[in-house]
């Protein structure tokens, strides 16, 4: 166990050097420069030699890069033309664009993506098991049909047009649920779970599709097994076959696609996040990458890839706690 | 087996723990509809054994199956009767079957690693199988009852073992386990579907043996479901032979296995290699494939295979031939040939190869 | 029976004919690195330990023996699918051990592999024909008469119809898939072929069509086999001689009529008593061995066979027997072999 977690994490830190690494070069590979965004089309090639200082990209960039690392570990001291900028570890730099400090943003940001991501989780792991559990149990029944079909369409649906339609209807026309928006949860728990319904039940809803097929398929295939005819010929009921026996270990591989999905979720849901107008990670990332704004950019990328690669890490272990067989190593 | 002597009836006795008579088991699927089992009658006494052979598709799982109720009613006509302890279990409810399931017929699987449950421990699933049927038992009643059950069939370090998961066990010891797991309830019938076609002969040695010192103990009566006419042969006291659905033939294992009379049973002896005999001759396998049970030949199933299809002139391809008394008492065969060209072709095409030697 | 001193050294040679081996197997090895254990302390799992053997040209040599003893692992790396840990291995006089290269593939048509599992070993996607021209296209051999003719030759060697040339395998059955394989392994005119359990998955009365042809191709062709399985009934059939394996060593090696009749090693004994018989109605007389197979990661010390044979003595777990000369002709590792017929 320990000399797999070690293995992983030593692993998983290399995938983040990389990761941060091929991004900061993918920058620089870009024919573009943030200087051009800031200053606009007709600037002075003095005056984006000038922002360019001020913003640090005229230095080599080993210099920049080794700058960085730096200052997410000891902290660093920026010069922004002339001012001079202290800026403790973790420091991921100041925002070129609101020269905010990127920690402030992602502290702000974070929470809102956190807060939708959990709730559609519980939507679509609840509903979206829930109903592909019971159609493979109801296989080739009027349900069944019913729930493939509502799952089918749904998943080809996407989240702007799901979004947007029920924007139209539960907000703007109807006025059934409030506008979609961000209060913390500290603050005032009921008016966050209001202002968070409708992104819930439209990300809740395209993976509920998604869940529901593929627990029906697993399930079916557990329906199958030779433990389960056992089980059956021990003389247990049904309920009791279905849920400690075929349940079981049908939901394990589902829980590690959950995992992973979550991983990646944190990392920025940026069409819900978009289309309800919430200012999350994943809208401030694009945002990012359209300013070229470099540090906020490599805030967000390394954010993401960390949770991606800390669910993988935590879904193995996981897996290895529900399934015996499973040894790490 | 029995010494009633009319023609359908001819394999029941009236006094078995287990009678089954005429039994039908139909999958309707998109191809078309599978005929599993197709008329099949047999019975079984306590503390004794019946051998079901036949190869792959025969329909001996199907069989077997249906003595538990374990089919989808949904997808599967049953027809028949299955009489276990005098009450018939074809059409009869779920709940009534679970309570029969596991305690009075229990079954023992092919594989048993994938027929033990990987997530929970041996003795808990044994434990589980006691408490459904005693629901007063506590907790621990039950595991001592399955850690003693895990020493009843030879698992040295029984408390140990039962806190051990399957995949930690040998192939042998699942197996072990697994007959553990069915006879905790001392059921009067078990059923064994190849208990030990995935082991090797050594290991298979000993679950033959445990098998046969538990049926002594406990008296139950056991179907042995195998391809392996040398397993049979060693354990069952009575033989069906079964051909794509159908009975072929019945009998004594002392008649199926010294004095056949069905051209199929022939073919299985005869190409059979053996560990006796010259081993220079070639064997004498059955030509062909296995039909398709969607689309049985017409006639006797075994036509397209059988050597002698055209002896009977075209009976053999119009008219299914029925189980009949074949001579000895107990012995049926389900053949149009006189008992005499029986007799003959056997002598003179089929006792000198393979395992028929 | 030519060079005992050699078998005395650990080579199995049995009733060699003064003619040149085609296969010659010394102190051949197999150890996979394997990981277990909380920490993950690493072990090697000694799948096959220091086997030795003789094939000679147009012989039929049985590897028999008990799941997991490294029959397998050792046709394997016959074929050269795998790398021995140590050991030589001489095919027609060269050593083949490490070949690479052009001359692998040149030696692979030399040396063929037939599988258990027939389906498996099939690609779906192709046809039959495709797959038994697969071999001849990979080394750029053109037949007379071309590619196709061949193919139909050799699909009507093993019994199957030429006109089945452009269908594809799951349109055919376990037995026919398995004929399909051995066309395939036909097709570049082997020497040798190596078929691992090629009837274990069939039922018996097609696998008594597969060893009937098998047989028929063994005497026409005069290819010589090694023939791995574990049902010692159609090893018997099959093979002029038997080698036994238990815990990847060989134990016994001899002509059928040793090993079947009169064998020396306590292992091929209860082997051969385990096998039910139907000539035999009950099971009595039995040898019965007691426990299961210990693990190749941590075999036992002295003869790896002791902690399950009923004349292990004190001898037994301290000191390995070698390959020896026994009365009855056959080479066996045993410090007390029997003696005397089976019943
Ligand atoms: N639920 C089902 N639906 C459709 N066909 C089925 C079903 N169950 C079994 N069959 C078919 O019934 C036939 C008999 O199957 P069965 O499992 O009884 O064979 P078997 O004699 O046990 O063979 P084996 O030796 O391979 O176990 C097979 O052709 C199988 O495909
Ligand atoms: N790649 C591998 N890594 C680790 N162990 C292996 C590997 N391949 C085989 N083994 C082990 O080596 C031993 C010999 O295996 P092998 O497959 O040769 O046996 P076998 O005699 O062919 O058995 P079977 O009759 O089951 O096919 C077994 O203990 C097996 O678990
Ligand atoms: S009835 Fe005809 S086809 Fe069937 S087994 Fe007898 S002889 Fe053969
Ligand atoms: S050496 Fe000893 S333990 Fe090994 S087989 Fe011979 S008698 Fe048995
Ligand atoms: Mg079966
Ligand atoms: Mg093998």
């Amino acid at each position: 166990m320990l000399r797999f977690l070690i293995k992983r994490l030593l692993l998983a830190s290399t995938t983040l050097v990389a990761i941060s690494i091929v991004t900061f070069l993918l920058f620089f590979a870009v024919p573009s420069s943030p200087a051009w965004v800031m200053c606009g089309r007709n600037c002075s090639p003095e005056r984006i030699a000038q922002v360019e200082q001020s913003l640090g990209l005229d230095q080599p960039i080993t210099k920049q890069y080794t700058d960085f690392v730096k200052g997410i570990f000891v902290g660093r001291t920026i010069n922004d033309a002339g001012t001079i900028r202290e800026c403790d570890a973790p420091c991921l730099g100041y925002s070129f664009r609101s020269k905010e400090p990127v920690t402030d943003t992602i502290e702000r940001s974070l929470p809102v993506t956190v807060s939708i991501v959990a709730g559609a989780m519980v939507v679509f792991l609840t509903v979206g098991i829930g109903l592909g559990m019971l159609a493979a149990l109801k296989k080739g029944t009027v349900f069944d049909r019913v729930a493939i079909g509502a799952s089918v369409g749904f998943a080809s649906t996407q989240t702007y047009t799901l979004g947007g339609v029920l924007l139209l209807l539960l907000v703007y026309s109807t006025g059934l649920l409030p506008n979609p928006h961000y209060t913390p949860i500290t603050q005032d728990p009921l008016d966050w779970a209001g202002g968070m319904l409708l992104p819930w039940i439209t990300l809740g809803l395209i993976n509920s599709a998604l869940y529901a097929r593929l627990s029906r398929a697993q399930m079916i295939e557990t329906l199958q097994e030779d433990f389960v005819r056992t089980a059956r010929a021990k003389g247990l009921s049904a309920r009791v076959v279905n849920r400690r026996h075929a349940l079981r270990a049908a939901i394990t591989p589902i829980i590690t696609i959950a995992g992973v999905d979550l991983g990646a979720y944190l990392g920025g849901v940026v069409i819900t996040e978009s289309v309800f107008s919430l200012n999350g990670i994943g809208r401030e990332a694009a945002q990012a990458v359209q300013d070229l704004n470099l540090p906020l950019v490599m805030a967000t990328v390394l954010l993401a890839a960390f949770f991606i690669v800390a669910m993988n890490i935590i879904v193995d272990m996981l897996y290895a706690v529900i399934d015996p067989r499973v040894r790490l190593g | 087996m029995t010494t009633s002597t009319s023609p359908a009836a001819a394999a029941v006795d009236p006094e078995a723990y287990l009678q089954v008579r005429d039994l039908k088991v139909q999958f309707p699927t998109e191809d078309g509809l599978v005929r599993a089992v197709d008329g099949v009658t047999f019975s079984v006494r306590r503390g004794q054994t019946l051998g079901i052979v036949g190869e792959s598709g025969s329909g001996k799982s199907v069989t077997s199956m249906s003595i538990l109720g374990l089919h989808n009613p949904a997808r599967t006509k049953i027809t028949g009767e299955i009489s276990i302890g005098g009450k018939n279990i074809v059409g009869m409810k779920e709940q009534q079957l679970q309570r029969l399931r596991g305690k009075d017929v229990a079954m023992i699987f092919q594989d048993p690693l994938s027929a033990l449950h990987p997530y929970y421990k041996v003795g808990a699933q044994i434990a589980e199988a006691y408490k459904v049927h005693h629901p007063s038992a506590s907790k621990k009643e039950a595991t001592t009852r399955a850690v003693d059950m895990l020493d009843r069939v030879g698992i040295p370090q029984p408390q140990r073992r039962a806190n051990q998961y399957p995949h930690e066990f040998s192939g042998g010891m699942r197996q072990r386990a697994m007959i553990a797991m069915a006879l905790v309830n001392d059921p009067a019938l078990v059923i064994a579907d190849e208990p030990t076609t995935a082991l090797d002969v050594t290991v298979q040695a000993q679950i033959l043996e445990l098998l046969e010192d538990l049926q002594r103990e406990f008296q139950s009566a056991i179907i042995m479901i195998t391809h392996d006419l040398g397993v049979v042969s060693q354990v069952a006291d009575d033989v069906l032979v079964m051909y794509a659905g159908r009975p072929v033939e019945t009998g004594s294992v002392e008649q199926i296995m010294k004095r056949p009379q069905h051209p199929y049973t022939w073919g299985l002896l005869a190409s059979v290699p053996s560990l006796h005999g010259d081993a220079t001759v070639d064997l004498v396998p059955i030509k062909g494939n296995p039909p398709s049970l969607i689309n049985l030949p017409t006639g006797c199933s075994f036509n397209p295979r059988c050597r002698y299809a055209g002896q009977n002139g075209n009976r053999s391809f119009s008219e299914v031939p029925e189980l009949r008394p074949a001579g000895e008492p107990g012995h049926n065969v389900a053949c149009h040939m006189s008992f005499e060209t029986r007799q003959r072709l056997y002598a003179e095409d089929i006792a000198h190869a393979g395992v028929a030697q | 029976m030519t060079d005992l001193a050699g078998t005395a050294a650990g080579t199995a040679t049995t009733t060699t004919p003064a003619r040149e081996p085609l296969l010659k197997v010394e102190g051949l090895t197999k150890h996979f690195p394997v990981r277990s254990g909380l920490w993950g302390k690493g072990s090697v799992v000694r799948a096959v330990e220091n086997v030795n053997f003789e094939v000679h040209p147009g012989e039929t040599l049985g590897l028999v023996g008990e799941s997991g003893c490294g029959k397998t692992t050792t046709g394997r790396m016959l074929v050269r699918l795998l790398e021995p840990t140590a050991g030589k291995i001489t095919f027609d006089g060269e050593d083949i051990t490490h070949t690479k290269g052009a001359r692998l593939r040149k030696l692979r048509q030399d040396i063929q592999i037939i599988f258990q599992d027939p389906y498996a070993s099939l690609n779906p996607r192709h046809t039959v024909g495709r797959i038994v021209a697969m071999p001849l296209q990979v080394n750029g051999i053109t037949p007379p008469g071309g590619v196709k003719r061949r193919v139909q030759e050799l699909l009507e060697t093993v019994g199957l119809n030429p006109e089945h040339y452009n269908r594809y395998p799951h349109e055919f059955s376990g037995g026919q898939r398995q004929r399909i394989g051995i066309a395939r392994a036909l097709a570049l005119k082997p020497k040798l072929i190596v078929a691992d359990e090629p009837v274990s998955a069939l039922d018996v009365s097609i696998q008594a069509q597969v060893v009937n042809l098998l047989r028929q191709l063994q005497r026409d062709l005069g290819l010589s086999f090694v023939f791995i399985a574990h049902d010692l009934a159609v090893v018997r059939h099959f093979c002029e001689r038997i080698a036994v394996m238990y815990l990847g060593r060989m134990v016994e090696v001899g002509t059928r009529q040793q090993i079947y009749e009169n064998p020396a090693h306590p292992y091929t004994r209860a082997l051969l008593s385990a096998v039910p018989d139907v000539t035999k109605l009950g099971g009595h007389g039995r040898i019965k061995l007691e426990g299961d197979v210990p693990s190749p990661i941590d075999p036992p010390s002295g003869c790896v066979f002791h902690t399950r044979c009923w004349k292990a003595q004190e001898k037994c777990s301290a000191e390995a027997p070698v390959l020896l000369p026994n009365p009855n002709g056959s080479i066996s590792a045993c410090h007390f072999p029997e003696t005397g017929e089976v019943v």
